[in-house]
C-alpha cells in the first residue's frame, strides 16, 4: 500500500477550520456547562427542597440518556415544537451544555463539599450573606480542588465534540471524512485524525497529572 | 451587650443542647465559659451571633434581638467578631486578604481604607512581616493571630472567641493570649470558650461553668476559683487545675 500524506498540507485549510470549530465547541460547552452546572450545584445544596429537587431531577434525568440522543432530540425535535429551524451549531452547543451540565453540577457539588463547614462559618461570622461566603470563600476552594476533574471531563468532551458529525456539522473529525473521502485516501486521514486527538487528549492529561500533584502538595 | 434569656435548643427532637441558658455580659466585661467537652460551649457561643439558630428564648447583642424577624442577621453577625478553634483562615487568600475582604465585601470600605486598617492591625498582632504569605505558611500561633485581626477589622462591638488556644502547640498558646489580655485591657466586651484557667483568673470578670447543656454556675472569678458553689464545677475545676 503506498501511503500519501501529503493529502494533509494540500488540505490544511479545511482540516484547520475543523479544528477550530472542535475546539470551539469544546471550548463554549464547558464554560457554558460550568456555569449551569454551578447553578445546579448551589440548587441541589441550598435548603430550599423544591429547587434541590428540581436539580436532582434534571442530574439524573439527563445522566440517563446517551448523548447522542439529546443531541438528536435538540436537533430534530426542538425546531418541530418551536415551528421554527435550528441552525446546526447553536442545537449542538445547547446539547452539549445541558447534557454536561449533569456531570459537572456533581462533580463541583462533591468540590463544595469537601469545604469544611467551619469556612462557611467564618465567613458568614465576619457578615457575609450566603451568596458572598459561597462566591468569596467556598467556590473558589471548591474549584480549586475540583480542577483536575473538571479537566479530565473536558477531555472526554472534546473527543465527543465528534458526535455532532450526526447533524453534519463539520468539526475536525468530520473535516478529515470529507477530504479522506473527495481524494480517496482514507488510510491516512483517518490515522492522522486518530494522531491529532491522541497527541491533544494525552498531552492534555499529562498536564492534568502535573496539576494534581502539584495541587496535592 | 450581650444578654441571653432562657435560650433553648435542640439537635434533632430528642437532644436538647442547650437548656434555659441565661446569662448577661455588660459592656467591657469579659467572660469565660468552661465545662466538660459536649456541654454545650461552642453551641452556646454560636448562638450569639446566630450561626446557630436557637428554639426558644431570646438573645439581644447591643440592644438588638437576633431573633426579631426585622433583624438583619448579616449585618448583625459584621459587628461581632469571632475566633475558631480552628482559626478558619481562608487557605486561598493571603493574610492581607483575609484581614481585607470582609471590610471589602461587608463594610464596602475602600481598597485603600482596607488596606490600611489590614496594615495596621497585623502591626498590632505583631505579624507585619507575613502579611504577603498564605495562611498554610503560618504556625497555629500566627494563623490565629491573623483570625483575630480579621475580626477587628470590622470593628466588633464584641468579640466571641471558642476554644482559641485548644489547636494549638503548648509553646504558641501564650502568643496568642497576650493579644487577647490586651484587648480586654482595651475594654473589648468578649465571651471567650476556653480552659486556660490563668487566663480566666487574669482578665476574666465572671466564669461561667456548663454542664449537659445547663449553666451550672455563673460567678465572679474569684468566687468561682475560691470556692466554686456547685459540686460538679469543683469536680471540674479540680481535674483541670491538676495537670
Ligand atoms: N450539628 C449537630 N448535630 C447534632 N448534635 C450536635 C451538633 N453539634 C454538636 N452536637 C452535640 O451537641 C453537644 C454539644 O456540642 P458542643 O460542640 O456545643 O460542645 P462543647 O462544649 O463545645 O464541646 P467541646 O469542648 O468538645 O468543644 C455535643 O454532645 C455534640 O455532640
Ligand atoms: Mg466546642
Amino acid at each position: 500500500m503506498d501511503l500519501d500524506f501529503s493529502v494533509i498540507p494540500a488540505n490544511s485549510e479545511l482540516l484547520w477550520e475543523g479544528i477550530k470549530m472542535t475546539f470551539l465547541l469544546t471550548g463554549l460547552a464547558i464554560v457554558g456547562g460550568i456555569i449551569l452546572g454551578t447553578i445546579l450545584a448551589l440548587l441541589r445544596i441550598a435548603k430550599v427542597p423544591v429547587l434541590a429537587q428540581v436539580a436532582a431531577a434534571y442530574v439524573n434525568f439527563f445522566r440517563s440518556l446517551p448523548l447522542i440522543l439529546v443531541i438528536f432530540w435538540l436537533y430534530f425535535l426542538v425546531p418541530l415544537i418551536m415551528g421554527q429551524p435550528v441552525d446546526a451549531f447553536t442545537s449542538v452547543l445547547v446539547a452539549f451544555i445541558l447534557f454536561e451540565a449533569a456531570y459537572y453540577s456533581e462533580i463541583i457539588r462533591a468540590g463544595i463539599n469537601s469545604v469544611s463547614t467551619g469556612q462557611l462559618a467564618a465567613a458568614r461570622a465576619i457578615g457575609m450573606t450566603y451568596p458572598q461566603a459561597m462566591r468569596y470563600v467556598v467556590l473558589p476552594q471548591a474549584f480549586r480542588a475540583m480542577t483536575p476533574i473538571l479537566l479530565t471531563q473536558a477531555i472526554i468532551l472534546f473527543q465527543d465534540t465528534s458526535l455532532v458529525y450526526v447533524v453534519g456539522l463539520r468539526d475536525f473529525l468530520v473535516s478529515a471524512e470529507i477530504v479522506a473521502n473527495r481524494d480517496q485516501r482514507l488510510v491516512e486521514m483517518f490515522l492522522f485524525a486518530a494522531v491529532v486527538y491522541f497527541v491533544i487528549c494525552f498531552t492534555a492529561s499529562l498536564g492534568v497529572k502535573q496539576l494534581q500533584r502539584r495541587f496535592a502538595k | 451587650m450581650i444578654e441571653m434569656n432562657a435560650v433553648n435548643k435542640w439537635y434533632g427532637k430528642n437532644f436538647q443542647v442547650l437548656k434555659d441558658c441565661s446569662l448577661k455580659v455588660a459592656k467591657g466585661e469579659v467572660i469565660v465559659v468552661c465545662g466538660p467537652s459536649g456541654s454545650g460551649k461552642s453551641t452556646l457561643i454560636k448562638t450569639v451571633n446566630g450561626l446557630e439558630p436557637i428554639n426558644s428564648g431570646d438573645i439581644t447583642v447591643d440592644g438588638v434581638s437576633i431573633t426579631a424577624k426585622k433583624t438583619n442577621l448579616d449585618k448583625m453577625r459584621s459587628s461581632i467578631g469571632m475566633v475558631f478553634q480552628n482559626f478558619e483562615l481562608f487557605p486561598h487568600m493571603n493574610v492581607t486578604d483575609n484581614i481585607k475582604i470582609g471590610q471589602l465585601k461587608v463594610l464596602g470600605r475602600s481598597d485603600e481604607a482596607a488596606s490600611e486598617k489590614a496594615a495596621e492591625l497585623l502591626e498590632r498582632v505583631d505579624l507585619t512581616e507575613h502579611a504577603q504569605k498564605y495562611p498554610s505558611q503560618l504556625s497555629g500561633g500566627q494563623q490565629q493571630r491573623v483570625a483575630i485581626a480579621r475580626g477587628l477589622a470590622m470593628e466588633p462591638k464584641a468579640m466571641l472567641f471558642d476554644e482559641p488556644t485548644s489547636a494549638l502547640d503548648p509553646e504558641m498558646i501564650n502568643e496568642v493570649l497576650d493579644v487577647m489580655v490586651s484587648l480586654a485591657g482595651e475594654g473589648m466586651t468578649m465571651m471567650v470558650v476556653t480552659h486556660e484557667m490563668g487566663f480566666a483568673r487574669k482578665v476574666a470578670d465572671r466564669v461561667v461553668f456548663m454542664d449537659f447543656g445547663e449553666i451550672v454556675e455563673d460567678a465572679k472569678s474569684d468566687d468561682f476559683f475560691g470556692s466554686p458553689r456547685s459540686a460538679r464545677a469543683q469536680e471540674f475545676l479540680s481535674k483541670i487545675l491538676n495537670h
